[in-house]
C-alpha cells in the first residue's frame, strides 16, 4: 500500500531542513574573499561530494543529492515531473538545433528529465515524432519544421517554450499537490510577465505575444498581450489590478530584480510547508528550497569568481527557506 | 426457537467490553504506527534522537491500555472471568453503554494524538532541546482519553451496584 501521508518521508525532510542554508549562512559565505574560500565553507556545510573541485561540480552534486533523496523517499516520482518537463523541452530544443546544424554534441543535453535525451534526439533525427509522449509530440513536430523551413530559431524556441510552460502548468494543477499547484501558478504568471516586458522592450507584435504566453488563472493573457503592445506603462497598469501589483516596483528596477522578486514570492508561499507534517507538499517545498539555494550559491560563486562587487551580488540574493 | 430476552444481558455486556478493547486497540495501533513512521524518518537522519522520538511514538499507545483495563474490569464484573454470569437485559445494556466512552474516545483520541505526535517529532528533528514543549502538545490529547476512562470506570462500578 502506498503511504499517501508520506509520514516517514516528511520526518526525514524535517531533519534535512536543518542542513539547508539560512540567511546567516549566506552572509557567512558572502564574507569569504574568494570563490575557493566559499567552496571550502560550503564543503564544511556538507555541500559537494569527495573530489569535487569546481563550483559547477558542487552545484550539480547538490541537485543530484536532492533527487537521489526524493527517489529514496517517494515510490511514484511522477508528481515531481512538474519540475522536470523544463529539462525535457530544453533537450528538445538542443536536439532540433543539433539535427538542423548537422552537428553532434552530448554536453548540451540535461539528463534529469522525464524522457531520455537519446529518445528525443532519435525522434527528431528520424522525423518520427510518434516516439515522443503526447505532451511533446505536436510541438516537437511544429518546432522542427519551423526551424527546417524558415530557419527562424526564435520562433522555434517560442513554440517549445510555450509548450513547456503549458505542460508544466497542466501537470502541476492536475497533481493534486498543494505546493505544486501554487508553484505552477506563480511560475507561469512570472514567465508571462517576463515575456510581456521583454517583448514590449523589443517591439514584438500581438501575434508573437499570443504565441509565447501561456494561460494561467491569475493572468489574463489577452489583456497582458494587449498591454504589452501598448507599452510598459500599460503593462504596469494591468499588473496593478492583479495579485502581482508588487512586481511593478521590481520590474522598474531591473529584470534581474524582478526574477529575484519571483523567486522570493515562491519561497514565501511555500514557507507554510515547514509546519506541515503530512502529504507530498513538504517534499515539493524542499525541492524548491534546494533549487533556490543552488541558484543563490551560483550567483555568489560566479560573483566572487568574476570579482563583482558585494553590493551587486547582494541585489541578486534570494530569500532563504529556513 | 424462542429466545429469552433476559438471557441477552450477558451478550450486550460482553459486546461493550469487546468494543472498549477493540476500538481503543485499533486507534492505538494506528497511532503508534503513524508516529513510528515519523520517528523512523528522524532516526534515519540522526540516530541520537531515538530516545526522544520513542517517547513521542508511545504516547498514542495508552488508549489501547485503557481499553484493555475497561474490558478487564467489565469482564470481572459480569462474571465472565469467574462467578455468576447471569445478567439481566437492562443491566447488560447499561454495561455496554458504560464501555462506549472508552471505545469511541479511545479510538479517535489515539488517532488525533498520533497526528500531534508526528508534528512534535518534527520539532525534535529540528530543535531537540525543545523536547519538553514538544511532548506537551500530544499529551494534551491524553486528557480526553483519561476523562473517558474515568467515566467508563465510574459507570461500570455504578451499574454493578444497581
Amino acid at each position: 500500500m502506498i503511504d499517501k501521508q508520506y509520514t516517514y518521508a516528511v520526518a526525514r525532510i524535517r531533519s534535512k531542513e536543518i542542513m539547508l542554508l539560512s540567511k546567516s549562512d549566506v552572509e557567512q559565505i558572502m564574507s569569504c574573499k574568494s570563490e575557493k574560500e566559499c567552496l571550502r565553507l560550503l564543503t564544511e556545510k556538507g555541500w559537494g561530494r569527495p573530489g569535487d573541485e569546481t563550483a559547477e561540480q558542487f552545484l550539480s552534486a547538490e541537485r543530484e543529492k536532492t533527487w537521489e533523496l526524493m527517489r529514496e523517499l517517494v515510490e511514484d516520482m511522477s508528481d515531481f515531473d512538474t519540475f522536470l518537463y523544463i529539462n525535457d523541452f530544453h533537450n528538445l530544443k538542443a536536439a532540433i538545433k543539433q539535427v538542423y546544424t548537422n552537428t553532434s554534441r552530448d554536453d548540451i543535453f540535461i539528463t534529469n528529465g522525464t524522457i531520455k535525451p537519446e529518445l528525443i534526439l532519435t525522434a527528431v533525427q528520424e522525423h518520427n515524432f510518434s516516439l515522443l509522449p503526447d505532451f511533446m509530440r505536436s510541438c516537437a513536430e511544429e518546432a522542427y519544421y519551423v526551424q527546417l523551413h524558415t530557419a527562424d530559431s526564435q520562433l522555434c524556441d517560442i513554440i517549445i517554450d510555450q509548450a513547456s510552460l503549458e505542460t508544466t502548468y497542466q501537470k502541476g494543477k492536475a497533481s493534486g499537490v498543494e505546493v505544486l499547484a501554487e508553484y505552477v501558478e506563480l511560475y507561469i504568471a512570472a514567465a508571462d510577465i517576463n515575456i510581456a516586458i521583454r517583448s514590449c522592450r523589443t517591439g514584438k507584435d500581438k501575434v508573437f505575444l499570443e504565441r509565447a504566453l501561456a494561460a494561467c488563472d491569475t493572468i489574463n493573457i489577452q489583456s497582458l498581450s494587449s498591454a504589452a503592445t501598448e507599452g510598459e506603462e500599460a503593462i504596469y497598469e494591468y499588473l496593478q489590478n492583479t495579485v502581482y501589483a508588487d512586481a511593478v516596483q521590481a520590474i522598474k528596477k531591473s529584470l534581474s530584480a524582478f526574477e529575484c522578486w519571483c523567486d522570493n514570492l515562491i519561497i514565501s508561499h511555500i514557507q507554510i510547508q515547514k509546519y506541515n507534517s503530512f502529504t507530498l507538499s513538504p517534499l515539493a517545498a524542499y525541492i524548491l528550497a534546494k533549487e533556490n539555494e543552488i541558484k543563490t550559491m551560483r550567483i555568489v560563486l560566479s560573483g566572487k569568481r568574476n570579482d563583482i562587487s558585494d553590493l551587486s551580488i547582494r541585489e541578486r540574493l534570494r530569500e532563504m527557506y529556513v | 426457537m424462542k429466545i429469552d430476552m433476559n438471557s441477552l444481558g450477558i451478550v450486550f455486556a460482553l459486546l461493550g467490553a469487546v468494543l472498549a478493547a477493540l476500538l481503543s486497540g485499533m486507534g492505538s495501533a494506528k497511532g503508534v504506527g503513524l508516529a513510528g513512521q515519523a520517528a523512523a524518518g528522524v532516526v534515519t537522519e540522526d540516530p541520537s534522537k531515538f530516545g526522544k522520538v520513542l517517547i513521542l511514538q508511545l504516547l498514542p499507545g495508552t488508549q489501547g491500555i485503557y481499553g484493555l483495563l475497561i474490558a478487564f474490569v467489565t469482564l470481572s464484573q459480569i462474571g465472565i472471568l469467574g462467578g455468576s454470569s447471569d445478567i439481566e437485559l437492562w443491566k447488560g445494556l447499561l454495561y455496554c453503554a458504560a464501555c462506549l466512552p472508552m471505545a469511541f474516545v479511545g479510538y479517535f483520541s489515539a488517532v488525533a494524538q498520533a497526528k500531534a505526535s508526528v508534528s512534535s517529532i518534527g520539532i525534535i528533528a529540528k530543535k531537540p532541546e525543545q523536547f519538553g514543549k514538544a511532548m506537551i502538545f500530544p499529551a494534551m490529547v491524553e486528557t480526553y482519553a483519561i476523562l473517558a476512562l474515568l467515566i467508563s470506570i465510574l459507570a461500570i462500578f455504578g451499574v454493578a451496584g444497581l
